[in-house]
Formats: structure tokens, C-alpha cells, sequence
């Protein structure tokens, strides 16, 4: 029967070509690189959003009668659940948060889904909705809803964590990779890697040990005080998160069609980071974040955003630590202060370890 | 970090490009090759050709453990696993080449318990604490790494672990550098040496390189400035007339060798008569085996092992490549049949394969004239 | 192969049948065996090259200072030349 409502639906997928060939989903779909992408552009996007006018964002923008408003989703699947710095219950709050912030909206309201696996202790999924009760207050959000679901006994790793927020955009800031030109210059508010290599050292495998941990946060903050203070130069924002700082700003080459110019020398990592990557031939600038954003700022902007985002708490380690230029196009290039430069490219799966 | 960040130091790098831009005879276009595959990495890394005068080429050798290793090799590992009852353990650098069924990586996402390790004595321990289930460690490199597998299967003997095996893929550096001076279309004037595999087996073993074939050759470190300084050395062998064999690296390199590491490899290895190296063929005396004294942890005896040859596509041209004959994008298949995302041959997923390093680093920066 | 990283000796391990180390890299820390170190034991203190958690050599701190020094003398030695044979005395002139 067909549903009654067919006529007043967008005809989105008449004609729709999916260009996603891969015979079957494997875990590089979901590890945030290429074949994320591929999956999002070939399959998901043909079928969902139609004809793409702007480039995928982390979060929708919508306008409601006037109203300039950003939706966002996340979903939250880490092993281990707790890890110094934080929890899946923070992660899943912060990172929806700043899927708003880098959208240039304000986080207003979550719901929350919660999908455990049989046999979970009780202990352990009040720990984490304290977590996310308290990470909520912490960024300013309301947590106004939710839905949980329990599955089979070895079905869903103990939990998976989704959330979804509303938030209203900042007035002034419209971000866009449409809007970036050469010459602009690329922020990053903090130092790179923590996250990704405290879930990496939690997870006991390695058997290394470091002061390190997860740099969860809302990132709302730092983004509000650049908006205060250049919100006009934002040209566009990214939360770094699976795929880390390489994959936002390919994303962001390709998607503007210039190229990106990183001075390598001047990206913040603490010691603990770079040792673990150095031993373990990890390049930080593919490893996770959860409270970090990069930005391209207007130049007549940047050192304005700097300041505010320095000025903030939680920003004092920010940086400018690049620039877009024309050539070569859809390229994210690192150079080293001798002169060396290499292609930064976007990773296919999850980040291995190596010896070689 | 100490012992690293000197040798990155943009000063000192400068310099020694410069020396490098007067040592270089600008009527001469040189050819080295670096033999290991860590410093293919390196070069792509740290764009070390970025600061070499256009006449220096660098030609990429085959010291690559996962490059080299057959396709049927790690079909044959992957097929010791099948048994729910068998944990598959290698290093990271080992998950994502493809056998004929698809990658470790792509194994374990099927249910096979597949495991990264960092060391192989890591592979023990999981061997310790889950003595109902067999541990197998798919041990790769060439004599850096052997040692070390070596002392984890003395220990497992010692200590009686008998639920641990090693599928041993160790092979050895210099008959691979012997088939590149025996290669036909070689033309290589002198060599980066390999400097970790000589913390082991020393600078000694490459004296027939310089005094029969005339090549100069120069153990050299990983950081820039080592790499660079090894140039520096080996302009200045050929600017004289020279060829003999130096020690770049020698805040770590002896020039004996580590004494303890080749006694270890040699009571629990022996060589193989011979080996084969992917896209170079069978080599002999390449490889090391599990001698007979160790049998029990050897994983090619307790398992059956389909030993199949895979030959691969006629149009990869991996061996071409791995012996610098051809350079990676000259390869018919590079960049579109075979990428590191779907890699046709190990040269483009191994992070150090030639291939893999060109088009992870490099490849992308000459899209247009700049 | 290859990946080796210099490492500092924090702390030796004592009995155990295997020879082991508590290594530090820029505060990250790690078990490392020293079994192929036996002929000459590193103390705390001592940096090594670690590679798979095995330590493959020590690092001589005196070996790298005489590097960088070589290294950072490029150049000056030629252009030291340069300098003296604009006074034209290595062609016999006074």
C-alpha cells in the first residue's frame, strides 16, 4: 500500500545514483577516512539529502520560519567505556556539542540513545548517565530525552551511546568551505592526539604507560569567544575527531578545491603523544581528538581569533598553523622549517601500529 | 626528544644540503640506493628530496620484510588460524597486506581472533594467560627483528610454554642486496646502508660491496640529518675515487655487531637453502627457519600449511620496482587498480613499500606545476 | 625493520629470569628486554635503541654530540678556504 503521504515527500531518491560499490561494510567504513567518505557520498547521501548544494557538514543547518537553526548526531562506540580523562557517557555528550559549535551554533537541547548489551552492570550505566548529567551542565545543554534498547549478550560491546542536539546558530557566523580563499590562515585550538592515544594505551595491549589523557570537552566556549571577536572571518570549522586533524582538513581541501599548507613545526602535541606515536610509527595528525577544532580564519581575522581563543579557558595552547593556497589543489601539504614537504593524506582505516 | 630532534634541527640540515649542492658534480646524475625500507619512509617523511640537487636519485631498495614476502606466505599463516582455538598475533605492519582471501584485518573482521602485537614477547604473554588457546606469532623483518624472536622462543622453551608457535618469516639483508648487484638492468653507484640491521649483524658484512663491486657504501641513520650525511660521505667516496664501507650511524651502529643478538638468532635459527622474495624470485640463503632444536614452537611444523604459490597479476610490477628498476609510478597499476586502499601488491599497503610511501607522501604535490 | 627509537634507562629490573629494563620517551613509558645487551648491561641512565621492546644497542652520547658537531662544521671548513685563498697566498703572492 502506498504510504499516503508519498506525493508531499521530496522525490529525493527518483533517479538517485549510488556510486558506493564496495560488496559489504567492513570497519574502514567507520573509522572516519576514505572509505568513511566513500560510504557517506556514495551511498548515504545519493539516497538521503538529494542533490548536494553544500558540502556535507558535521551537522545540518536548517531554517524554521526564520529561525537559523543546526541539528546534529553522533553515536559513541569505544572500548574501553571508562578511560582517563573521561567516559563514552562525556564523549557522547561533548562530541554532539561540538558538532554544533563548529557549525557555528549554540547546543540547546540532546536526546540520548542508549543501546546495552545484556548483562551489563547497573553500576556501570549509572556512571555513565552521571557522566553525561554532568558533562551537560558542564557545556550549558539540556539533555531533554532519550530511548534505550537491550540487545543479546555479546552484541553490542556493553554500550553504544547516540545522541542527537538542536542548537541555534551564533549571529554572524556562517561557515562554509564554499567560503575559503587563498591566503587564509588555519587554526587549531589545542594540542593534537591526546584523545586517540589515551583510548590506545587504556586498551592494554601496547603495555605502554603515559600521564595522558582524553581531552574531552565542549569546545563551545573557545568557538563563542572567536565568534565575539572575528566572528565575520570564520570561513569554516571542524571537530578532528576519528581520522584526527589529516582527515578534517582533507576533507576540507577537497571540498574547496584548494590546498591546504601545514608548517609542522608549529602544531601543538604534548611530549607523552609524540613519544607514543614515535614508538609506535603513529602520525598524530591522523590520531583523534574530542575537544579540539581547527579553523580557517579570514588572515585579516586570524590573530584576533588567536587571541580570543587563547584568551579562553582551556585555549591557551591554540595556534596558527597554516594556510590555504592555491596549488596544489584538494592537497593537504606538511612542511618541515628546512623546507622538506610531504602529502598529508587522509588514512584509510583506523591508524595502525608499525615496526617497519 | 633527545637523540632525535638534534638530527631534525633545520640548521643542521641546511647545511648539510649545502654541502651535499657543492659536493655534487652537476655534470654527473647519481644513483643511490637506499637499501632498507624505514628509509624510503624517511625520505618521503621528512621530503628529504625536496633538498637534494636534482642530479641525486634515489632509488628505492628492496628492504622491505612485508614487501618482500609472497602472497601464498600469508595465506599460509591466515590458514594456521582458522581454528577458532588459534590466536593469530603479528604487528600492525602485517594487518592490512592481502592474502588471496583477504587481509588479517579483514579476517578478523570475520570472526578470526587476529591480534596486533608491538613486540613478540607480547605474543607470549597472551600465550601465558590463555593456556587453553594456541598462540601463533607470524614473525616478519629481516636481522633487526630476528634476535628478538629468537630470545622470546628461547624463553618459551624454557619456561615450558607449549601453547605458543612462530611462523618464522625472517629473511636476511644481504643476498637481497646481492641480487640487486646481480640484477642486469642495475645501475646503482653506491648504497645507504641499512643502519638498524647493522646494530646486529655489524659493518663487516658489506665489505664485498665495496672491494668486488666497487660500490661505496654508507651505514647510515633514520633522522634527516643522518640520511643527508650519508650522502655527504658517499659524494665524497665517489668525488675520490673511493669505495669502501663507513659507519654513519655510529652512536648506535658497532662495527662488530651485537655479539649477543647473532648467538641468539643462530641457536634458534638456521637458513633456509632458499627463499622466495616477492617479485624477485627465489633467492638463496635468504631466510632463516626454526632449527630442529625448537621444532615444537615452530608453527610451519605443528600446522598444515596449503605452501601454495601465488604468483601475482602479470601487470604488477612489484619486482620491477622493489629492485629499482622502475619507480613506483611507473608501474601500470599504480594509482588506479592498485592504491593503498585496495592495494594490488604488499609495495603499496606496507607503510614502507616504495609504492605506499610515493603515494602516501608525495605523488599528490606534483599534480600541477607549481 | 626499522623503527628503533632512542630510549632512556629509568629503571633495571632486578632477578626475573629474563633481563628487563623500564624505558622513558618523553615521559612514555614501557618494559623493554635487554637480553641482546648482555655483554654490557645499561644502568639507569643510559640511553638505548629500542625496537619490538627489545633493547638493540646503547647510545653513545659522545658518538652523537661529534656528529652534530661534524655536521654543524659543513660548510665552514670550505668556506674558511674560500676566505684564505682570497688573499691570493695559496698562489704564491704576497
Amino acid at each position: 500500500m502506498p504510504c499516503p503521504l508519498d506525493d508531499q515527500a521530496p522525490s529525493v531518491t527518483a533517479g538517485a545514483k549510488i556510486r558506493f560499490r564496495d560488496p559489504q561494510i567492513d570497519m574502514a567504513h567507520g573509522a572516519g577516512g576514505k572509505a568513511s567518505r566513500r560510504l557517506v557520498e556514495g551511498l548515504f547521501a545519493p539516497l538521503l539529502f538529494g542533490e548536494l548544494r553544500e558540502p556535507l557538514n558535521d551537522a545540518a543547518q536548517l531554517d524554521i520560519d526564520g529561525t537559523r537553526l543546526a541539528i546534529s548526531t553522533d553515536s559513541f562506540v569505544v572500548k574501553p567505556l571508562r578511560f582517563p580523562g573521561g567516559s563514552i557517557g562525556e564523549l557522547a555528550v561533548n562530541g554532539t556539542v561540538n558538532d554544533l559549535a563548529v557549525s557555528g551554533a549554540k547546543a540547546e537541547a540532546l536526546v540520548v540513545t542508549f543501546v546495552i548489551e545484556a548483562g551489563l552492570a547497573t553500576e556501570a550505566l549509572e556512571a555513565e548517565v552521571r557522566a553525561m548529567a554532568e558533562a551537560a551542565a558542564r557545556a550549558g545543554v539540556r539533555i531533554v530525552g532519550g530511548d534505550t534498547k537491550v540487545v543479546e549478550h555479546g552484541k553490542a560491546d556493553r554500550m553504544y551511546v547516540t545522541t542527537a542536539g538542536i542548537g541555534r546558530a551564533i549571529p554572524g557566523v556562517n561557515v562554509s568551505a564554499r567560503s575559503v580563499r587563498p591566503g587564509d590562515k588555519i587554526l587549531v585550538s589545542g594540542p593534537i592526539g591526546d584523545h586517540g592515544i589515551t583510548i590506545l594505551l587504556a586498551r592494554g595491549e601496547l603495555d605502554l604507560e603515559a600521564e595522558l589523557c582524553s581531552d574531552t570537552r565542549s569546545v563551545f566556549p573557545m568557538v563563542e569567544a572567536m565568534a565575539n571577536a572575528a566572528g565575520a572571518g570564520i570561513r569554516w570549522m571542524r571537530d578532528p575527531t576519528r581520522g584526527g586533524v589529516a582527515t578534517a582538513l582533507n576533507e576540507l581541501a577537497r571540498d574547496c578545491d584548494l590546498g591546504v599548507f601545514l608548517h609542522e613545526e608549529k602544531i601543538p602535541i604534548r611530549d607523552g603523544v609524540r613519544g607514543a606515536c614515535e614508538l609506535l610509527g603513529l602520525d598524530p595528525l591522523h590520531i583523534a581528538n574530542e575537544g579540539q577544532f581547527v579553523a580557517v580564519i579570514a588572515p585579516e581575522f586570524a590573530d584576533a581569533a588567536l587571541a580570543a581563543v587563547r584568551g579562553t579557558a582551556g585555549g591557551c595552547e591554540a595556534a596558527l598553523i597554516g594556510e590555504i593556497r592555491e596549488q596544489p589543489a584538494a592537497t593537504v601539504l606538511g612542511s618541515a622549517a628546512y623546507g622538506g614537504t610531504r602529502v598529508i593524506d587522509m588514512l584509510v582505516g583506523d591508524p595502525l601500529p608499525r615496526i617497519c | 626528544m633527545r637523540f632525535v630532534d638534534e638530527f631534525r634541527d633545520p640548521e643542521v640540515i641546511t647545511k648539510a644540503a649545502d654541502e651535499i649542492r657543492r659536493l655534487a658534480d652537476s655534470a654527473r646524475h647519481y644513483r643511490f640506493m637506499e637499501v632498507c625500507g624505514g628509509h624510503t619512509h624517511a625520505i618521503y617523511r621528512f621530503g628529504l628530496k625536496d633538498v637534494l640537487p636534482a642530479n641525486i636519485e634515489l632509488v628505492h631498495g628492496p628492504g622491505c620484510p612485508v614487501c618482500v614476502l609472497p602472497m601464498g606466505r600469508i595465506d599460509d599463516g591466515l590458514a594456521m588460524a582458522k581454528d577458532p582455538n588459534v590466536v593469530f598475533t603479528a604487528f600492525g605492519d602485517m594487518m592490512r597486506v592481502p592474502g588471496t582471501q583477504g587481509s588479517p584485518l579483514e579476517h578478523k573482521a570475520r570472526g578470526m581472533d587476529v591480534r596486533i602485537v608491538y613486540s613478540p614477547a607480547d605474543a607470549l604473554t597472551i600465550a601465558e594467560k590463555n593456556p587453553d588457546r594456541h598462540v601463533m606469532f607470524f614473525a616478519i623483518g629481516f636481522e633487526t627483528t630476528a634476535p628478538s624472536t629468537a630470545l622470546v622462543l628461547m624463553r618459551a622453551k624454557a619456561k615450558g610454554v607449549r601453547n605458543f608457535s612462530v611462523f618464522c618469516n625472517h629473511v636476511t639483508i644481504i643476498p637481497g642486496i646481492r641480487a640487486i648487484l646481480d640484477s642486469p638492468d642495475m645501475r646503482i653507484d653506491a648504497f645507504i646502508g641499512p643502519g638498524h640491521v647493522s646494530t646486529v649483524i655489524g659493518c663487516r658484512p658489506y665489505e664485498w660491496i665495496a672491494r668486488t663491486e666497487k660500490k661505496p657504501i654508507v651505514v647510515s641513520g633514520f633522522e634527516p640529518a643522518d640520511i643527508l650525511q650519508a650522502i655527504v660521505m658517499l659524494l665524497r667516496q665517489l668525488n675520490n675515487g673511493e669505495a669502501k664501507v663507513e659507519n654513519q650511524y655510529t652512536r648506535v651502529v658497532p662495527w662488530e655487531g651485537n655479539r649477543a643478538a647473532l648467538k641468539a638468532m643462530s641457536e634458534v635459527f638456521e637458513l633456509r637453502p632458499f627463499f622466495e622474495w616477492r617479485g624477485m624470485g627465489f633467492i638463496s640463503q635468504s631466510a632463516l627457519r626454526v632449527r630442529d632444536s625448537y621444532a615444537e614452537w615452530d608453527a610451519e611444523r605443528r600446522f598444515a600449511m596449503p605452501g601454495l604459490r601465488v604468483t601475482d597479476p602479470k601487470a604488477a610490477q612489484c619486482g620491477e620496482v622493489l629492485k629499482g628498476v622502475l619507480k613506483p609510478w611507473q608501474c601500470k597499476l599504480f594509482g588506479t587498480q592498485c592504491t593503498p586502499e585496495r592495494p594490488v601488491g604488499a609495495l603499496m599497503v606496507s607503510s614502507e613499500g616504495s609504492c605506499a610511501a610515493y603515494y602516501n607522501y608525495e605523488h599528490r604535490k606534483h599534480a600541477v606545476p607549481a | 625493520m626499522c623503527l628503533a627509537i632512542p630510549a632512556k634507562i629509568v629503571d633495571v629490573v632486578p632477578g626475573d629470569d629474563q633481563a628487563s629494563a623500564l624505558v622513558d620517551v618523553v615521559g612514555v613509558r614501557r618494559r623493554v628486554n635487554t637480553g641482546l645487551l648482555l655483554d654490557d648491561p645499561p644502568k639507569p641512565g643510559d640511553w638505548v635503541l629500542v625496537h619490538v621492546g627489545f633493547a638493540m644497542s646503547k647510545i653513545s652520547e659522545e658518538q652523537a654530540l661529534d656528529q652534530i658537531q661534524t655536521l654543524n662544521m659543513m660548510g665552514e671548513q670550505q668556506a674558511a678556504l674560500e676566505e684564505v685563498s682570497g688573499y691570493g697566498v695559496d698562489e704564491g703572492e704576497t
